[in-house]
């Protein structure tokens, strides 16, 4: 059974993760309040809510651009690219495509997914969703920029750029050593 | 900085929807209507993250994290890490969040890029709920495989480097 695009999951607006670090957070504020007192826990409150407020534009944007990317791109041509004879350039291109690509775990599984199903090679996936978790741009200025600053943030990705590499590298030498993948999701 | 970031973002949204205008209005209405849908979805989970990450960080004990995952703790603090990292529930903002506490509790900065590269890459939970539907599980099992070793190397390279 194999199939280009798998279907999506469907999402629930509110999970047990999200529900059990709102509990966290709720025990976190009330223990603040009760040991240092009003002030204190208003001061900060505010400082969340404009943490929070500052991500709300960007975030937005990061969902309109995964979902336009998810739609207007010609999976056919990159499957080619890095493809099963595409060798190390094929992993160079594919985590190049992981840093490019944005949106979240919704749109870029099944766009490896289908990747795979085109004939890309499982060590230039594994390269590409590599590169996309630690070095994709939205991920990076949406996510991760308004809680650690821009310092922080370069360093770790520069510290990053190996990674995808070496993860693709390692995959294929898996591979040749007899690791056995198929394209078929249901085996 | 933070205005540049955003100009950045919404210009590449200008760009796509053009793009996605030209191929069809339909495109376009289904591009922006997923978009927006994804943006409300995400917003409790965003919620409950960034709003608590403050609280969280001021009750996280300080002298522990600190003798746990501190500038000195070295090697040792990069494996507690990555295995709490490992652990920590996915999401799209849980890691950093936690990760962002550690750091305002005296984590050090290495043993912090361990700890959310390996959230980032095999949060078991984000494994089991996100990639093994969406991709063939032997694939997903393979990238967590090979991906066991990145955090002690990018830690490693933070070590090396001395920065952040």
């Amino acid at each position: 059974m194999t199939e280009a695009t798998p279907p999506r999951p469907r999402r629930r607006a509110f999970d047990w993760s999200t529900a059990a670090i709102a509990a966290v957070a709720a025990a976190a504020a009330a223990a603040i309040y009760v040991r240092d007192g009003r002030e204190h826990f208003l001061a900060i409150f505010g400082s969340d809510l404009t943490l929070f407020g500052e991500m709300l534009p960007k975030v937005l944007a990061g969902c309109l651009i995964g979902a336009f990317v998810t739609m207007i791109l010609p999976r056919e041509l990159v499957a080619r690219w890095v493809g099963h004879e595409s060798g190390f350039p094929g992993l160079l291109i594919a985590a190049f495509f992981g840093f490019l690509l944005p949106g979240g775990p919704i749109t870029i599984y099944p766009v490896a997914g289908a990747f795979l199903v085109m004939g890309a090679d499982a060590g230039a996936v594994v390269a590409f969703i590599t590169s996309w978790t630690l070095i994709g741009y939205t991920r990076a200025l949406v996510w991760e920029l308004p809680f650690f600053g821009p310092h922080f943030v370069i360093w770790r990705i520069v510290e990053a750029l190996p990674l995808p590499i070496i993860a693709g590298l390692l995959a294929r030498i898996a591979l040749r050593a007899g690791v056995r993948v198929t394209a078929e999701r249901n085996e | 900085m933070f205005l540049a970031v955003n100009i950045l973002l919404w210009l590449v949204v200008a760009v796509l929807a053009f793009i996605a205008a030209m191929r069809g209005r339909v495109l376009f209405n289904a591009g922006a209507r997923e978009g927006a849908l994804e943006f409300l979805r995400l917003l409790p989970r965003i919620g409950a993250g960034v709003i608590g990450s403050g609280f969280i960080a001021e009750v996280l004990p300080k002298a522990l994290v600190a003798s746990w995952i501190g500038p000195g703790s070295g090697f040792l603090g990069v494996i507690i890490a990555s295995l709490g990292g490992a652990l920590t529930p996915g999401g799209p903002v849980v890691g950093f969040a936690i990760g962002a506490a550690a750091l305002k509790s005296g984590a050090g900065a290495p043993q912090v890029i361990a700890y959310s590269t390996a959230w980032a890459l095999y949060a078991i939970h984000r494994l089991v709920i996100w990639e093994v539907p969406l991709m063939p599980p032997r694939v997903v099992w393979l990238r967590a495989a090979v991906s066991l070793p990145l955090p002690f190397i990018a830690a490693g390279m933070a070590m090396l480097l001395a920065q952040p």
